[in-house]
């Protein structure tokens, strides 16, 4: 491990007055968010609320209107197009639907970004593509597939195998549970506590599943009337903002968390 | 990063081989431990032991490295204990060995040249007959279709079949209407140019018109408006299909045929015989001209030209197709763009194969309109 640089606790993730908009819709106005090297950070809030722009806008695929955006300690304004590229490869991105390229085999995606960017043998990056895949969860045999044979859950997983095939620092996971089975996402959880325990990984997760914020979030971000507001679970249990008790004490919750 | 790019030490403890792997061993080192790592061999040794004590940083590369290792030692017959392994990494590592190895890459059927050329000769033979075969299937159920919607014309969807005429039809004149007249000032040119030779340029007004509103005028436009309207209808339709959209309707207890077809047929059946006016109007305008400037022959005589020598049956003939083109173009257009499956590609290759197999059938058809035409000594 990088001992000081961790140390020192400059965060992964740093976004001050962060405004976004769709012609006159504002979505996210004065919003700060700090996400903390090597944490997991949850990321709940109503359908439609801005979840997924926020994401969008982290990773530079929709342009904030006002605001600065820090990602490992770069700001995305001031970068020129090379620093972009090499910063780009330091994370990976599941999207809310996968997002596969469907002209290409499951392991053909995974093997996109490896062999982009980097100069191993085809061997090699056979082995590392069915090592990501059986990390998933997916059958042997979803290798040689399209994503237009796969189901929804599966083509989640192949999703998360090429978010991770360049083992990034930090993962962006939009909605990673949902549409799994139960044992599925919870085995999806502990894949990704332990990706995360063993490489150091910070991870940026949208879920709706109370579940995996109660199992692998330290933290959880609750996007509320534009902005973030932050805390652990116990500390966000006390709040007294009606969606978010609504949210920590509403049936399912009160199932989920044992409450 | 002051940390040591990934290494590992070889070294003899009696009958044991111990293996020091430290460093980091991460994607950007992988390249060089996975060449070094496979020459690596348990020669002589009883058994192995990988001390991981050194090792500062570890991903799923360099993990995957380690237990490919290992399992290439346990396949000598050597069996390999792993010591010193940091907390952090544990999980990892076991998670990658519980992953196992890789299996087998799928052995794709070998290519033998000979036999493949005939067999694709088959298959595209067979392909196209069965092509054949499912679009007149189509054209069934579009005529089965439409019967059901006159018989109930409050299901003809208006709306629908407007805005798509507008898009087919009136956006699409500025194009028709260039080409044409273009086309209109290269036949004229050369009709004159050859006819010179003989001192009968002045026919060249029954050469541009006949030749004009039997054919050059419908054919151009239908060429035109495959390309730009059967492609786009494949399009529409295929990436609907592709969004599972199509399904969508047919649960909603709609017929696609009669929600996205039938409009767009419409729409084009009636676009298509004005835009093929338009066209001869334009053909004969660029003609005309061209010819005013050739030959020093005033407009107003060459309208009288014209007249005389090029009888009206002679638009008739031409427009006649122009409905039938129409439903072609419309129905193969939709035609493909129902069969997209799956993938953004597949929208791209439909959509190829629905212009060129309309153009193909436009073509086709007026060779069969002309036969029947001059049965008929029209
Ligand atoms: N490209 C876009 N153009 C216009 N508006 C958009 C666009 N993308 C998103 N929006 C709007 O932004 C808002 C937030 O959308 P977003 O997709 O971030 O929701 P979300 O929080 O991820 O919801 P969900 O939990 O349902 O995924 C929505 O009201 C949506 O209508
Ligand atoms: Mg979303």
């Amino acid at each position: 491990m990088t001992e000081p640089e961790r140390d020192r606790r400059a965060p992964a993730i740093s976004i001050r007055g962060l405004r976004t908009q769709f012609g006159r819709q504002v979505i996210h106005d004065g919003l700060d968010l700090d996400v903390r090297l090597g944490e997991v950070l949850g990321v709940v809030g109503g359908s439609g609320t801005g979840k997924s722009v926020l994401l969008r806008t982290i990773i530079g695929l929709n342009r904030p209107r006002a605001g600065t955006i820090k990602v490992l300690g770069q700001e995305q304004a001031r970068m020129s197009a090379a620093q972009w590229r090499r910063l780009q490869v330091r994370w990976g991105v599941l999207f809310q639907n996968g997002a596969l390229f469907s002209s290409m085999t499951v392991a053909q995606n995974v093997q996109l970004s490896l062999k982009e960017h980097t100069a191993l043998p085809q061997r090699l990056m056979n082995e590392l593509a069915a090592l990501k895949i059986e990390l998933v969860g997916l059958p042997a045999d979803a290798a040689g597939k399209y994503p237009a044979e796969l189901s929804g859950g599966m083509r989640k997983r192949a999703g998360l195998a090429r978010a991770l095939a360049l083992d990034p620092e930090i993962l962006f996971l939009d909605e990673p549970t949902s549409g799994l089975d139960p044992i599925g996402a919870a085995a999806f959880d502990e894949l990704i506590r332990s990706l995360q325990q063993s490489l150091g990984l910070t991870v940026f997760m949208v879920t709706h599943d109370l579940d995996s914020l109660r199992a692998i979030c330290d933290r959880i971000a609750v996007l509320v009337e534009k902005r973030i507001r932050i805390g652990t679970m116990e500390q966000l249990l006390q709040d007294d903002h009606p969606w978010i008790h609504e949210y920590f004490h509403g049936p399912r919750a009160r199932a989920a968390l044992g409450a | 990063m002051a940390t040591a790019a990934g290494w590992f030490d070889t070294a003899r403890d009696g009958e044991d081989l111990v293996i020091a792997i430290g460093g980091r061993w991460t994607l950007e080192a992988a390249k060089s431990l996975d060449a070094s790592l496979q020459r690596l061999l348990p020669a002589g040794a009883r058994s192995a032991r990988f001390d991981l004590a050194p090792l500062e940083e570890l991903d799923t590369a360099g993990a995957w490295l380690i237990e490919r290792t290992r399992l290439a030692f346990d396949a000598a017959g050597v069996p390999v204990t792993i010591s010193g392994v940091h907390p952090e990494h544990a999980q990892l590592l076991d998670r990658v060995a519980e992953a196992g190895p890789p299996p087998p890459p799928m052995v794709r059927a070998r290519k033998v040249p000979g036999v493949d050329f005939v067999a694709g000769v088959g298959e595209g033979a067979v392909a196209a007959l069965r092509q054949g075969r499912d679009l007149l299937g189509f054209f069934g159920l579009v005529i089965l279709t439409a019967l059901g919607v006159i018989a109930r014309p409050g299901r003809i969807r208006m709306v629908s079949a407007v805005s798509h005429l507008e898009r087919v039809g009136l956006n699409a004149m500025p194009i028709v209407g260039l080409i044409s007249f273009l086309v209109g000032v290269v036949l004229a040119y050369q009709g004159v140019d050859q006819l010179r030779q003989f001192g009968a340029e002045v026919f060249t007004v029954n050469l541009v018109g006949i030749a004009v509103l039997r054919e050059m005028g419908i054919l151009l436009t239908a060429i035109v408006v495959a390309g730009r309207s059967g492609s786009a209808f494949t399009a529409q339709i295929g990436t609907m299909k592709v969004n599972e959209e199509v399904d969508a309707l047919r649960t909603l207890g709609l017929d696609p045929v009669e929600v996205l077809v039938l409009p767009r047929i419409l729409a084009l059946m009636i676009a298509l015989p004005l835009l093929a006016f338009f066209a001869d109007i334009m053909a004969l305008l660029g003609g005309g001209l061209m010819l005013v400037v050739l030959i020093d022959a005033t407009f107003p005589q060459m309208m009288q030209q014209m007249q005389d020598a090029v009888a009206l049956s002679h638009l008739w003939v031409g427009l006649s197709k122009a409905p039938v083109f129409a439903f072609l173009i419309a129905m193969v257009g939709c035609f493909e763009g129902l069969r997209v499956s799956g993938s953004a590609e597949s929208v791209g290759r439909l959509t190829t194969q629905s212009v060129v197999e309309s153009i193909f059938l436009v073509i086709v058809v007026d060779a069969i309109f002309s036969i029947l035409f001059s049965y008929m000594g029209v």
